[in-house]
């Protein structure tokens, strides 16, 4: 079967910076695999590299068994969320509907089948009742269902989630996770979820991918996440801890994950105060 | 005394072109503020009208038609804007020098040309009830081309305005649809400038729209109570004017922030 992605021996650069050198990798078909590293990383990166939106600066990457372009409709894309969102009175329904057809030229009007893909990719993740409530009544986790929602418009293959996790509460959370495996089991979807934190995902993610260091390993958890791996990645040693079935990445006695996530929040804090 | 009527109202020739010239205004500047207003980029169009004071200023010096010298210099700089990136079209601090640099470069001109100081007022705070016909066949061609150009770009920049990466991974350029959006606000710009003035254009462009986003959900919803606004408002300040011999355009932005603050007092739904 035709890998959903192939990277071989890839370089991406950005502003200067190589943020992968020489990366090997075969993501398959159908799987839900979670992206992992520390911050700068390249887990974003690298999702725009699948998207044609950064070209490599070596290597061939290839995207449903074609080399990766922009405007691959078989994708689809969540972006990170922004503290800040536009026209906050705006319908749930109305700010999916932009997407349906949003590259074409012409009036934003929805005919019959623009307006049933829509009231799908709401159903398919749960936000049917956000359909009717401006943007601005939403909490986090409502907020992230719609964005998953437009990412489901056009019936992609191959879905990209960049930090659907960041500031959600572990209710939410799990909530959110669930709903990326229901879309893969159900419309078999290749699914890349980036994350900071492990544990949500274990038992939901087929294999893992770790980036640090301008590299990357994927494999299983029990291959991927340990010390010596982790190590060679993160430039420094690590410990690998499993507590009752949760497992801790921990450098010098602390818990990295944990401390990458909080540093986000206070980001996203300090812009939401700004906003 | 006897109170005026309406037909008092149109019997005079140029009030019915003050009225043809707001309405058409005021539908332009409606449909393309509620774009302006959910791109957040009010400042940049608050700067392009100034702009259209140095182009417009400088049209007069040359012995050209105001309106055409706010065009030009307006639209030219919309789409350098556009083109220099949405990060630059909303950055304050960039925009405001250049805001203030257009206006006193406006100012130079009109110093060499003294004799037109009404010219200034005019080009400033509007003087709708100075509409000719040729001037309102001008407005109606900017604003056809202005609601034309809209009308074909309105998908993709509704899109790349709410996602901006998701619609650049889906082929969509931001940067292009920016450029082309601030070169449509930029002659919008200039129209509005015409009936309320270069400083008052966030009356007409910015009010009702914002005050449309505060009410309505969906997006055509949006756009006609916009437009519906605009008129509203664009009418009911020429009307006001004519009985009270005030300035239209200080009607006009009064029943703008009025409806404004209405809707913003308003219980959200």
């Amino acid at each position: 079967m035709t890998p959903a992605v192939r990277l071989d021996d890839v370089a991406l650069m950005l502003g200067g910076r190589a943020v992968l050198a020489g990366v090997n990798l075969e993501i398959r078909s159908g799987e839900f695999l979670g992206v992992f590293g520390p911050n700068g990383a390249g887990k974003t990166t690298l999702m725009r590299a699948i998207l044609g939106l950064l070209p490599a600066s070596r290597g061939r990457i290839a995207v449903l068994g074609a080399p990766a372009r922009r405007g691959n409709e078989g994708i689809g894309y969540m972006p990170q969320s922004r503290a800040n969102l536009p026209a906050a009175r705006l319908r749930g329904f109305d700010f999916v509907a932009a997407m349906v057809r949003g590259h074409r030229l012409g009036l934003p009007l929805l005919d019959r089948a623009g307006r049933r893909e829509v009231a799908w990719a709401l159903d398919m993740v749960g936000a049917a009742p956000l359909a009717r409530r401006p943007l601005a009544d939403m909490s986090g986790g409502e907020r992230q269902r719609l964005l998953l929602a437009q990412a489901l418009i056009g019936r992609p293959r191959l879905l990209l989630l960049d930090e659907p996790l960041q500031n959600l509460d572990p209710h939410h959370q799990m909530a959110v996770v669930a709903v990326a495996k229901t879309l893969q089991v159900e419309l078999g979807m290749t699914v890349l979820f980036s994350a900071h934190e492990l544990n949500p995902l274990l038992g939901t993610m087929d294999r893992v991918l770790y980036l640090g260091g301008g590299q990357a390993a994927i494999g299983t958890v029990a291959d991927v996440v340990t010390g010596p791996v982790l190590s060679r990645l993160y430039g420094s040693p690590i410990d690998v801890v499993h507590v009752q079935g949760r497992i801790f990445v921990m450098s010098g006695g602390l818990d990295m994950e944990r401390e990458a996530h909080r540093h986000e929040h206070d980001r996203a804090h300090a812009h939401a105060d700004h906003a | 005394m006897r109170t005026p009527t309406m037909p008092d109202l149109l019997s005079y020739d140029f009030m019915r072109s003050a009225f043809i010239a707001a309405a058409i205004v005021a539908v332009v500047a409606s449909q393309v503020g509620y774009f302006l207003v959910l791109r957040g980029q009010t400042f940049a169009g608050h700067a392009l009208a100034h702009v259209g004071f140095t182009g417009a200023t400088g049209a007069v010096l040359l012995g050209v038609t105001p309106l055409w010298g706010l065009v030009t210099l307006t639209v030219a700089s919309g789409i350098g804007m556009g083109l220099a990136g949405e990060r630059l079209a909303q950055r304050d601090v960039a925009i405001g020098l250049v805001l203030a640099l257009a206006l006193g470069l406006g100012l130079l001109f009109l110093h060499f040309f003294t004799a037109y100081a009404t010219q200034a007022t005019a080009l400033l705070f509007g003087n709708v009830l100075s509409v000719d016909t040729a001037t309102l066949w001008r407005l109606l061609a900017i604003g056809v081309v202005c609601l034309a150009t809209l009308g074909v770009i309105a998908r993709p920049l509704l899109f790349a305005s709410l996602q901006p990466e998701l619609a650049e991974a889906r082929g969509v350029s931001p940067r292009l649809f920016g450029a082309l959006f601030l070169a449509v606000v930029a002659a919008a710009t200039a129209e509005c400038a015409e009936i309320v003035g270069v400083l008052l254009v966030f009356a007409l462009m910015v009010g009702p729209a914002a005050t449309a986003q505060r009410l309505a959900g969906r997006v055509g919803a949006g756009l006609a109570l916009a437009a519906a606004l605009a008129l509203a408002e664009a009418w009911g300040g020429i009307a006001l004017a004519y009985y009270t011999d005030w300035p239209s355009s200080f009607w006009i932005t009064a029943l703008s922030a009025a409806a404004y603050l209405a809707a913003s007092a308003a219980p959200m739904r």
